[in-house]
């Protein structure tokens, strides 16, 4: 009975908080009549439209000041919509684009299906099917006669595109006529700011020309998308691309004095100037591994890593293979250099042919001693590992971009009894080889061995102006951080690359 | 699961094993193993290299031209000159004409390192160092701040980490001194990160690891035995198959084994 008062109570006291929650959420004004319909928002101001500097074109950065009903009232602006003015003439180059690109994915398509076609009519006269086969015979001899007009009209169409193009500003330039506004970015409220990038290449449909009239408009736009202000319109302006990026003048400076103390440094190498260079502990096994390597009568597995020719570590890496080779070709040892890019594998053959020659045994080179293995990772490391266990080399030297291959590499040579040297500039790489090798170049110890071991005047040269531009950078850094804490943040930004 | 991709997959298990049989030693599965693996990557590779690179890059850019005038009345003719210097590459089959393939391999070097030493000064030289002057919160350092003290000692860690570790590679002058200190400081600093990256790379690692072990368990075997019911089509056949695989599998084992017995025995 008790129980059944209480839940009475409670259930009124619901009840009542119902009622006074569903009072507060629909708000009344004092007269009692409906919530006030989304009305119009204020307009966005200050529009302005500018090239977007220190680019190659193609791009116009937009600004405006935020409309005052930006996020507040019953006519909040929720987005910005970024409209620009397009020419039709645009919308028909695009089409016909995409006409072209259809009737090239019609040749693929049909170059693919002829064999088949052609199959199948052998097929259906075998068995006894001919009507079927005089189908296909009929869409084989359709497709032929086709295919040798499409190429043609592809062609002339491309053609007819590139020349149009040029037409481009003259149809931005018959602005308000023969175009429409078409929305090209849109921006959450409380951003004032949008760059309208596009593509250099006019077979993007998002290309945007350089050097012709573009118009802008920004509307400040509601919940209720319907309900929006347009700002007002701005223009003309034109996308151009610059010769110079502002944004990057600390890097050419930087490079400009590094590259000024590196011809300082090698003028005076030439002059003969001695400059010392501390002792490489993995650069000094070299030698020691290489005889190591003759006295037991196998070979040296030397390891280029997965780089390109174009990688600062694998030109690094060809200079230390010119000292090994060189001693090699001296000691008459057997050098097996197997090798992941077609391209390493030609200035490796060079490099090894020219320390042949140096070495006064041009007639030991053999091409063989380079070798392409494949391009693929893992393959590649199976493969060298296969070398390590069949061939027994008595040192393996790892030099160059190494890659997750490192620690697999290292630890087989390592299982095979080799002395392992290694070096390579790629961080998260070191630790394996730290591991797994007996010396190991660490980073920049990879450079600096080229030079150490070449003793040419431009590589120690330039090794001593690196040593220079270290210990510039070292107290920068220190000035910068001590200016940075006393408020000075301008220091710091004077060496800001921007983009 | 249908008996050829049961068999494919049966592959693909083989091969797995066959490449963890290096563990144990080099042996002749795992040398098929390799050189399949090699041999049809290097095919693909050329498959690849052609459709991704030398058509779209090439071919399909003079698409627009005749083989004819040599593609020159192309709209864009320039897209001539890398393809005649891929071509010189192929003189180094002729011991005569090798030289002539220098000229690309210089042009390609000197474009790379061109490209390179702008964009490594920017990345790796100023970039890291605005990065290392960064103000200290010194409110956290005096430990008056938040309770996260070590928050305002990292920047002091950072900055002098990065000095101490530039010191090491610092090649003109002997690691004596303060310099010796201040390097040894430095190499320090590297291999605390070194250990952190291996500690890293390690776990990533043993998820490759996972995920073989998981092919073999789900894919392989439950699909293709039936294990709690999940491939309610495997049959005899499929038995027969593993059993036969199974079989070359241990006897090669076995083999293995015997061969190490008479070894000892005849030493």
């Amino acid at each position: 009975m008790i129980r059944n008062v209480i839940y009475g109570i409670l259930l009124a006291l619901m009840s009542v908080c119902l009622a006074l929650a569903q009072t507060d959420a629909v708000p009344q004004d004092s007269a009692g009549t409906a919530p006030a319909a989304i009305s119009p928002p204020q307009p966005v101001t200050g529009l302005t439209a500018k090239d977007t500097p220190d680019d190659h074109g193609h791009s116009i950065t937009l600004k405006w000041t935020l409309s005052p009903d930006d996020q507040g009232g019953a006519h909040s602006v929720r987005t910005y919509e970024v409209f620009r003015w397009v020419p039709f003439f645009m919308d028909s180059m695009h089409a016909r684009q995409y006409s072209v690109d259809s009737l090239m994915g019609l040749q693929t398509l049909w170059r693919r299906y002829l064999p088949f076609a052609k199959d199948s009519i052998k097929y259906f006269e075998k068995s006894g099917n001919a009507e079927t086969a005089r189908r296909f015979a009929d869409t084989v001899a359709y497709i032929e006669k086709r295919t040798s007009t499409l190429r043609g009209e592809i062609k002339s169409l491309q053609r007819g595109i590139e020349n149009d193009w040029e037409r481009a500003p003259q149809a931005h330039a018959q602005y308000p006529n023969g175009g429409e506004w078409q929305m090209v970015g849109q921006t959450f409220a409380g951003q004032g700011n949008y760059v309208n990038s596009g593509q250099k290449d006019n077979t993007a449909s998002d290309y945007l020309p350089n050097g012709c009239n573009f118009y802008y408009r920004v509307d400040a736009v509601t919940a209720d998308p319907k309900i929006r202000t347009s700002s007002e319109i701005v223009g003309p302006v034109q996308a151009t691309g610059q010769w110079y990026n502002v944004g990057r003048t600390p890097s050419l400076f930087a490079t400009g004095i590094f590259v000024l103390l590196v011809l300082l440094f090698v003028r005076a190498a030439r002059k003969g100037k001695e400059l010392y260079v501390r002792p490489l502990a993995g650069i000094e096994a070299v030698d020691e591994a290489i005889g190591r390597a003759t006295e037991m009568g196998k070979p040296i597995l030397y390891v280029l890593g997965l780089g390109t020719a174009a990688d600062i570590a694998t030109i690094a890496s060809f200079t230390v293979l010119a000292r090994v080779a060189k001693r090699v070709a001296e000691y008459q040892t057997e050098l097996i250099v197997p090798t992941y890019d077609p391209i390493v594998m030609s200035v490796a053959q060079e490099t090894i042919k020219s320390a042949y020659a140096d070495a006064g045994r041009p007639d030991s080179y053999r091409e063989e001693i380079v070798f392409f293995v494949t391009q693929n990772q893992f393959a590649y490391v199976s493969a060298v590992n296969g070398i390590m266990l069949r061939q027994h080399p008595a040192t393996n030297v790892y030099m160059g971009k190494f890659f997750a291959e490192s620690l697999i590499l290292a630890e087989t040579g390592a299982l095979a009894g080799s002395i392992q040297i290694s070096g390579t500039d790629e961080i998260a790489q070191i630790p394996f080889f730290v591991v797994a090798c007996d010396y190991t170049l660490i980073g920049e110890e990879l450079y600096a061995a080229s030079a150490y071991l070449g003793r040419e005047p431009v590589l120690l040269g330039s090794l001593k102006a690196q040593d220079y531009a270290k210990a510039a950078v070292i107290i920068l850094a220190i000035l910068g951080a001590i200016a940075v804490n006393f408020g000075w943040t301008e220091f710091r930004e004077i060496f800001r690359v921007v983009r | 699961m249908d008996f050829s991709t049961f068999l494919w997959t049966s592959f693909a298990a083989f091969l797995t094993l066959a490449i963890f049989s290096f563990l144990y030693k080099d042996n002749p599965l795992y040398k098929f193993a390799e050189h399949l693996f090699v041999g049809v990557s290097a095919g693909y590779f050329v498959v690849i290299l052609f459709h991704n690179g030398l058509s779209p890059n090439l071919l399909q850019r003079l698409s627009d031209g005749d083989w004819y005038y040599l593609w020159l009345n192309s709209l864009r003719p320039w897209y001539i000159i890398p393809g005649i210097l891929g071509i010189l590459m192929f003189s180094r089959f002729s011991k005569k004409w090798a030289w002539v393939s220098r000229y690309p391999m210089a042009i390609y070097i000197g474009i790379a390192a061109g490209v390179a030493i702008p964009l490594e000064m920017t990345n790796r030289v100023l970039r890291q160092m605005v990065a290392s002057m960064t103000p200290i919160n010194w409110g956290n350092f005096l430990g008056s701040g938040y309770l996260d003290i070590a928050s305002g000692y990292s920047e002091v860690i950072i900055l002098t980490g990065a000095v101490s570790a530039l010191v090491y590679f610092f090649f003109s002058t002997p690691h004596r001194g303060a310099i010796g200190g201040i390097a040894k400081y430095g190499i320090w600093i590297l291999m605390l990160g070194f250990g952190a990256t291996f500690g890293f790379t390690v776990m990533n690692r043993i998820s490759l690891f996972a995920n073989r072990i998981q092919f073999l368990w789900v894919n392989w075997m439950k699909n293709a035995f039936n294990v709690k019911g999940v491939n309610p089509q495997a049959d005899t056949s499929y038995m027969l198959a593993f059993t036969v695989v199974a079989l070359i599998f241990v006897g090669y084992v076995v083999w293995e084994i015997m061969k190490k017995f008479r070894k000892a025995e005849t030493a």
